[in-house]
């Protein structure tokens, strides 16, 4: 009896022994130093790849329209409001003419009078030519007395001397005429000049758009170029889009883009690069290029946000790897491949990438080798390793 | 000869067990203590290895960009690249925010870095690098994003692309890495009623808001609403060269301050988070004496619990030293199961804590030593007693 108990005891004991030792043995193994890590692996593959742009951008005109007064004014009155469409040549509004009209006024009975003035020259031209006619028959007639001795020759020169005059008189007479002319002249010249400066303070649409702000109303000053309104074409809307200086390689005109809209990002809108700017932001470090919609969609706002991913063609085929793998050891950049439970690290010149994280690489690898793409902490050359399908916590 | 201890042991073994499996749990919050103490200094370690830097650069007079704040213009870097001896240098910013979750946030240290540049995260667990130039985030695991989840950082979406583990700032918060202008954004972009409330004040400044000068208010608006500052430029030192040598150019002559890895080792364990460190170890001295109390007395009033057997053992004429070995063998025995126990339990219990527990092997050993020395003498105390016992008390004298 005693025999069963304590067979049954040492049973129990072994048991609980054995329980305990391998929980030991489990916790050693998982989580002490000689627990290996954890990583998934990818074969070195030759693939091609569609590398990609991304960028952001906001929607903008690409001609916009400041309409202002050229002098200084007050706003007499705005005729239309923002989202108006107006036709070229309308009048959008109009500056405070102040005495222009009254100046004009006055110019037009200055003309009047300029008109009588003329009136009055050419009356007295004519008296002028009609006593110079008198006297011509005057002379005639006293040269023929005076040369029959009918009458003295002083007569005949007095009668002489009335002719000159009267012959200055016409002259005089006719300069009169012509001054008068000339002043009209100028005075018209002046009126056309007011009604000039009084058509600017009008502001007419200078091509068909749509009137995005209203930026005086009626009363207020403005200086001389301040808008007054803006418009803009709606058809010359694009996406200034900034380009990241340090991944822009392969930015060029023509290139087909997809357009995310901050509105609807679900729907993307085809476009393509319409021009690339030369000068690239010194500050921000990114180069600025404008997307131009292939059909312009409706409802857009300008200044709204735009995610722009631009489609490189696809390159030749290469070896490829996840650019998770990359990792950079003493200045170096490599990937770690697995070799029989161990790591190695191996240096490797990478090319292009593309928007889903593959990289090409242009040497290093020689194909078919395994790459060590995630790891459940830092690798090194004398870390134990065990491969898996994929890390168990990032499933959580 | 049989074993006077194997035998007591299994004459009594579920008491042997159940005193082992206490003792075993105790001596696991122990571990657990240390491991948290650990953890937390493993927190500001890892941070710093995370960085991948040699160097960090600050603004001058500040302990930053951990322990205090620190705002460097984002071009400081073009003018410490060409110094001598620098690798690699990057812009990085880190913002500690509520991330959002769906209905919940999480705390979450956002870092804005460059990919391929110091700062980027090590590794992954899951999925990719990031490879957008805005709106894609790579998450560490603890904050419980998946891939292809959304993060709602300020008024932006962020697709998290990738995973990583032990991605933490050094109070322990995971970290979220997006994109460096999207993070220079975050940090500053302020809500839009606060734009539209600081709008409306500059434009009501008559000094600002000058007429005749069409243009100076929209000028004043937009440099206002823009950010160019930075906290840290990250340095990678070329191989070979001393992070020191290269950090006294930068100190002397750029108006700026250098920190090497030691020294910022030093700002984090020392200044950050030395107080919380120091209370968590305070606590820990506390509660290994008090472990070490409680096991010596288990063992002694475990030994004083057989002094009627002792007495028949001794009245039956065994030698003093069997009895000794007898106890002594108990008592490490003992030690023996409860550090077993304490380790398995520790190993099992740590993953559940919120912040990081590290159960350092060394621990563990200095932790077995220090139950078997505190076994032993706890033993040699009842083995005292044992010895002094009068053999009559086992005749009920």
């Amino acid at each position: 009896m005693n025999l069963a108990i304590f067979r049954s005891r040492s049973f129990g004991l072994i048991l609980l022994v054995l329980v305990l030792l391998l929980a030991f043995g489990f916790v050693i193994m998982r989580a002490g130093p000689l627990a290996p890590t954890q990583v998934t692996v990818n074969p070195v593959k030759e693939g091609k790849l569609t590398p990609a742009l991304f960028g952001i951008g906001t929607i903008e005109a690409r001609r916009a329209y400041l309409i202002g007064p050229t002098a200084a004014g007050r706003v007499l009155r705005v005729l239309v409001d923002v989202g108006d469409t107006v036709k070229a040549g309308q009048l959008l509004a109009e500056m405070d003419p102040v005495d222009l009209d009254e100046r004009i006024a006055a110019l037009d009975a200055s003309l009047a009078r300029a008109g009588s003035t003329i009136a009055a020259s050419d009356a007295q031209r004519r008296d002028a030519q009609a006593r110079n006619q008198l006297a011509g028959m005057n002379v005639k007639r006293y040269q023929d007395l005076g040369e029959k001795r009918f009458v003295s020759s002083s007569a005949v020169e007095a009668k002489q001397q009335e002719a000159v005059s009267a012959q200055a008189g016409v002259s005089a007479a006719e300069a009169n005429l012509a001054a008068a002319r000339q002043d009209s002249l100028r005075l018209g010249a002046e009126r056309d000049g007011l009604r000039q400066q009084r058509g600017n303070v009008r502001l007419l649409a200078p091509t068909d758009g749509i009137v995005t702000t209203r930026d005086a109303e009626p009363g207020s000053t403005v200086v001389a170029g301040q808008a007054v309104l803006k418009l803009i074409e709606p058809a010359s809307l694009w996406v200034k889009t900034r380009f990241d200086q340090g991944r822009s390689a392969g930015l060029a005109l023509g290139l087909p883009a997809e357009i995310a809209l901050r509105s609807n990002p679900s729907r993307l809108l085809a476009g393509k690069v319409v021009r690339l700017d030369l000068v690239s932001d010194s500050v921000t470090e990114e180069r600025i290029a404008q997307i131009a919609f292939d059909t312009l969609p409706t409802g857009i706002s300008l200044g709204e946000l735009a995610e722009v991913t631009l489609k490189l063609p696809t390159t030749q085929a290469r070896f490829l790897v996840p650019n998770a793998s990359l990792k950079r050891l003493n200045d170096q950049l490599g990937v770690w491949l697995y070799q029989e439970g161990k790591a190695k690290f191996v240096a490797v010149k990478t090319g292009q990438s593309s928007l889903d994280g593959q990289v090409e690489i242009l040497d290093g690898l020689s194909g078919g080798e395994q790459v060590i793409v995630h790891s459940a902490k830092e690798i090194s050359a004398n870390s134990r390793l065990k491969i898996v399908e994929s890390l168990a916590e990032a499933g959580k | 000869m049989i074993n006077l201890a194997g035998r007591d042991i299994l004459h009594s073994w579920g008491k042997f067990a159940f005193t082992g499996l206490g003792l075993g749990l105790l001596i696991g919050v122990t571990l657990t203590m240390a491991g948290v103490y650990r953890g937390m200094v493993d927190d500001a370690k890892v941070l710093l290895n995370n960085s991948g830097a040699d160097l960090w650069i600050v603004q001058k007079d500040t302990l930053g960009p951990y322990a205090e704040s620190s705002s460097l213009h984002d071009d400081v870097y073009r003018s410490i690249l060409g110094l001598p001896g620098v690798a690699q240098a990057a812009n990085v910013t880190y913002l500690t925010m509520q991330v959002r979750r769906g209905d919940t946030d999480v705390r979450a240290m956002v870092v804005g870095f460059e990919p391929g540049q110091p700062g980027e995260p090590g590794y992954l667990t899951a999925g990719r690098q990031i490879t957008r130039s805005h709106y894609e985030a790579v998450a560490d695991v603890k904050t419980g994003f998946q891939l292809g989840e959304q993060i709602r950082i300020r008024r932006h979406d962020y697709t998290v692309v990738g995973l990583t583990r032990r991605m933490v700032s050094s109070g322990g918060d995971p970290m979220v890495f997006i994109p460096l202008k999207d993070a220079q954004e975050a940090q500053f972009l302020k809500d839009n009623d606060a734009i539209l409330n600081e709008r409306a004040r500059t434009a009501t400044n008559p000094s600002l808001n000058r007429p005749g000068v069409p243009g100076l208010l929209e000028a004043i608006q937009a440099s206002q609403a823009s950010n160019r500052n930075v906290n840290t430029v990250l340095v990678r030192v070329q191989a070979g060269q001393s992070p020191e040598e290269v950090a006294a150019p930068i100190r002397r002559w750029k108006h700026l301050q250098a920190y090497t890895r030691v020294q910022m080792e030093e700002i984090l364990i020392a200044k950050l988070i030395a107080t919380s460190a120091k209370q968590i170890a305070m606590f820990l001295v506390i509660l290994a004496i008090v472990s070490a109390a409680i096991v010596a007395f288990i063992i002694y009033t475990m030994t004083l619990g057989k002094i009627r057997e002792i007495a028949v053992l001794k009245l039956i004429g065994t030698r003093s030293s069997t009895i000794a070995g007898m106890i002594l063998q108990q008592a490490l025995g003992l030690g023996l199961i409860g550090f077993i126990v304490g380790k398995v339990a520790a190993t099992f219990w740590a993953p559940a804590f919120p912040k990081y527990v590290l159960l350092e092997s060394g621990d563990a050993i200095s932790g077995f030593i220090a139950v078997m020395i505190i076994c032993a003498l706890a033993s040699t105390l009842a083995i005292r007693a044992a010895l002094r016992v009068d053999p009559a008390t086992a005749i009920g004298g």
